[in-house]
């Protein structure tokens, strides 16, 4: 381990002791495991090759503890992160459950949502067999850390053939500074189940916390999953996860992730295409200012032949901030029939601003389609010549089409409240007259 | 109508443009005054575009040498978002798509800067939806075209109609339509004539820029101009489009020649 990470470490897996056994024996096996897996592994520092451009010396400079438990938390406090269609949701404040501010479905409802410890008993054998094993955390610190901690966490299962049209929020919560939380989720659709997850982070303070999540999605046959991930925490947070979601057969995913919130954010976005039929579409956003960085890699993985994936990342990168992303996608050997489009598209507003964008693509079978394009730069011209065409000139109409630029991503989200409101974020970021 | 005493809209005279390096305007003089309808057509390729595009400021096109002058001020000296603003309405042969910006936002603003600009009252989000909707009747819009992303996925069709709203919106002293009919169905054809034959008043003017006859049976041109290679050829009146129509473009050109 490099000494540099080590304090930061040791603080990070304090905390580590005072979570409580769970009466199922194999959990706490799992937590003992990831626990001597954190301590093996080294942190990643930029000499890494997948962490290049995303520097978190300024996160292992600090000294956060995990954060104690739920501190009280005013429901009214949460009002500005109410999504109205949400039949549902489940609060986490600084990653413990609060059942004060959660309204989770009626035991005997059809969706299951309730806290991942309570899942156990009733679900033990659904949670069993997906937990960790989506997101492999035995290669990686941040996700072998998260599931040490294991025990807090939102589980989410639509039964067979049920479609669930009202989406389900979950929200984590930071409201105490120089605080740790380990978020972890795990959504289960059975075959032929359709849900929609909104996986929300926010901070009710404006200083510096820590975040670090782990969901694990997976899709039955036939089902589909739509997941919308927003990352608005403090502009001085810290912020590593992974989402890692598996198909099966004829399975549908829809992301829609974006980042507007911390200092340093990094996701993982893994995508199994575990079986034939299967087609997942990726979009992403990141509007950054001031010195924030926000890095996405995502990795695609076309297992198997006949499934299908579209990806569009946009980056809006103002200021001295940065944005990173890494698009890979691997065609297994076999998988014939893959087709893939991915494209990046980067917003620079000022000459600090910098974007770092990258595909990777490695294809080992020869009858696919898989497309890729990135642009890092200015405005459309015949964009802007139009609006100028129409009186609107300089910086009005600057804004209005940097404005355009990501309200195009954040209008893919499939719950209204949320376009409205991301799009109040977006107006605000980018200057535009509404 | 033609009325010799009216005001000058618009002088251009003996224009000349480049764009990407190579010269497409070569000399062309056009007097448009109030009350005027004008049409320009002419083969693919002449430059109707290019004249249409240099007059509204693309930067792409340069102007090499004459003068145009709108309203008696030099339309060169001023940025492409302040010809708009004096009252150029330049009706685009092919509409741009701008993903993620509401119709509604962009026409709202458009409206309003326009309006400001003439120093009139300006619409909050809820006077102007209900202004639009007035004017979407009378081009049979759906009111569905406010909310989608400007022109992202319209039709040929629909992404005209958009631009006559937005002529019906901004009120322009001279509209050069550049092929609005192109894409139109019939039907169609016949509702946007009608808007713009509604727009038309003694003190503003249109320029109308077409490969077919048919619309001018609607809006009826006191002018008909030939452009050819950067130039206008011919003008007349509108026998001349339907002898165009008959004969097409050869004996234009044969006689400008000689
Ligand atoms: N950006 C450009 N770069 C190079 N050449 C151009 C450019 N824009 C136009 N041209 C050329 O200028 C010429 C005139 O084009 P223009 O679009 O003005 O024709 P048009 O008369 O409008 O034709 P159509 O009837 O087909 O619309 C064409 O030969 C065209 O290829
Ligand atoms: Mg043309």
């Amino acid at each position: 381990m490099s000494t540099a990470t080590a304090p930061f470490l040791e603080h990070l897996l304090a905390g580590q002791k005072i979570v409580a056994a769970e009466p199922a024996a194999w959990v706490n096996r799992l937590r003992a495991e990831a626990l001597e897996c954190a301590h093996q592994l080294a942190l990643p520092t930029t000499r890494d090759e997948d962490w290049r451009f995303t520097d978190l010396s300024p996160l292992y400079r600090l000294a956060f503890r995990p954060a104690a438990a739920a501190a009280r938390l005013d429901a009214a406090a949460l009002a500005p992160f109410a999504v109205p269609e949400a039949a549902h949701r489940l609060v986490f404040v600084d990653g413990h459950f609060s059942a004060a501010l959660s309204t989770p479905p009626a035991a005997g409802s059809a969706v299951a949502a309730l806290p991942l410890a309570a899942a156990l008993g009733p679900h033990g054998e659904v949670v069993h067999a997906r937990l960790a094993r989506i997101a492999e955390f035995r290669e990686h610190a941040f996700r072998a850390v998260n599931t040490a901690y294991l025990h807090d966490g939102a589980f989410v299962l639509a039964p067979r053939n049920h479609g669930e049209a009202a989406p389900l929020h979950l929200l984590f919560v930071a409201t105490q500074a120089d605080a740790t939380a380990q978020p972890r989720v795990l959504v289960v659709a059975e075959p032929g189940a359709d849900l929609t997850v909104i996986e929300d982070y926010v901070s009710t303070h404006d200083g510096a916390h820590y975040t670090n999540a782990v969901t694990e999605i997976d899709v039955g046959a036939n089902g589909r999953v739509r997941h919308v991930r927003l990352q608005r925490e403090s502009r001085a947070a810290f912020h590593t996860a992974t989402a890692a979601v598996r198909l099966d057969r004829d399975a549908s995913y829809h992301a829609v992730s974006v980042a507007v919130g911390a200092r340093i954010s990094r996701l993982d976005h893994h995508v199994v295409h575990a079986a034939e039929g299967t087609f997942c579409s990726l979009d992403g956003l990141a509007l950054l200012g001031g010195r924030q960085l926000a890095d996405t890699h995502s990795f695609v993985d076309h297992a198997v032949p006949n499934t299908g994936g579209r990806q569009l990342h946009k980056t809006v990168v103002a200021d001295g901030a940065r944005a990173v992303f890494n698009g890979r996608v691997l065609v297994r050997p076999g998988a014939q029939g893959t087709n893939s489009a991915q494209e990046s598209r980067n917003l620079l507003l000022s000459d600090r601003a910098q974007v770092d964008t990258k595909p990777q693509l490695e294809i080992f079978a020869d009858d696919v389609k898989c497309s890729h394009g990135a642009t890092v730069g200015q405005l459309e011209a015949e964009e802007l010549f139009y609006l100028e065409s129409r009186g609107i000139g300089g910086e009005a109409a600057r804004n209005l089409l940097t404005y355009g630029f990501a309200a195009e991503i954040v209008g893919h989200i499939p719950v209204p409240s949320l376009v409205r409101a991301l799009r109040e974020t977006v107006l605000a970021r980018t200057g535009a007259k509404e | 109508m033609i009325r010799d005493n009216a005001p000058v809209i618009l002088d251009v005279r003996n224009l000349s443009a480049k764009v990407g390096g190579a010269e497409i305007l070569r000399g062309i003089s056009l007097t448009v005054r109030a009350g005027e309808v004008h049409a320009i057509m002419g083969p693919n390729g002449s430059g109707k575009s290019t004249f249409a595009k240099a007059l509204a400021g693309h930067p792409a096109y340069e102007v090499t040498g004459g003068e145009a002058l709108f309203e008696g001020r030099n339309l060169f000296e001023m940025r492409a978002d302040e010809r708009a603003r004096a009252g150029f309405f330049l009706g685009f042969q092919y509409p741009v798509e701008i993903p993620g910006v509401a119709n509604e936002q962009f026409l709202r603003l458009a409206y309003n800067t326009v309006q400001g600009a003439r120093g009139k009252d300006e619409l909050d989000p809820l006077e102007f939806d209900d202004f639009v909707r007035e004017k979407m009747k009378f081009l049979d819009m759906d009111p569905r075209f406010l909310e989608r992303s400007v022109n992202e996925g319209f039709s040929g069709g629909e992404k005209k109609r958009n631009e006559i709203l937005q002529m019906a919106l901004l009120e322009p002293r001279l509209a050069f339509l550049d092929e609005t009919d192109s894409g139109l169905d019939i039907d169609a054809l016949r509702i946007v004539a009608n808007g713009v034959n509604r727009l038309l008043t003694p003190d503003n003017a249109v320029v109308l820029v077409t490969h077919y006859q048919r619309l001018l049976n609607y809006i009826v041109p006191d002018y008909v101009h030939v452009m050819e290679r950067g130039r206008i050829v011919k003008t007349g009146g509108r026998d001349l489009a339907l002898e165009l129509e008959s004969r097409g473009y050869d004996w234009v050109g044969a006689k400008a020649a000689a």
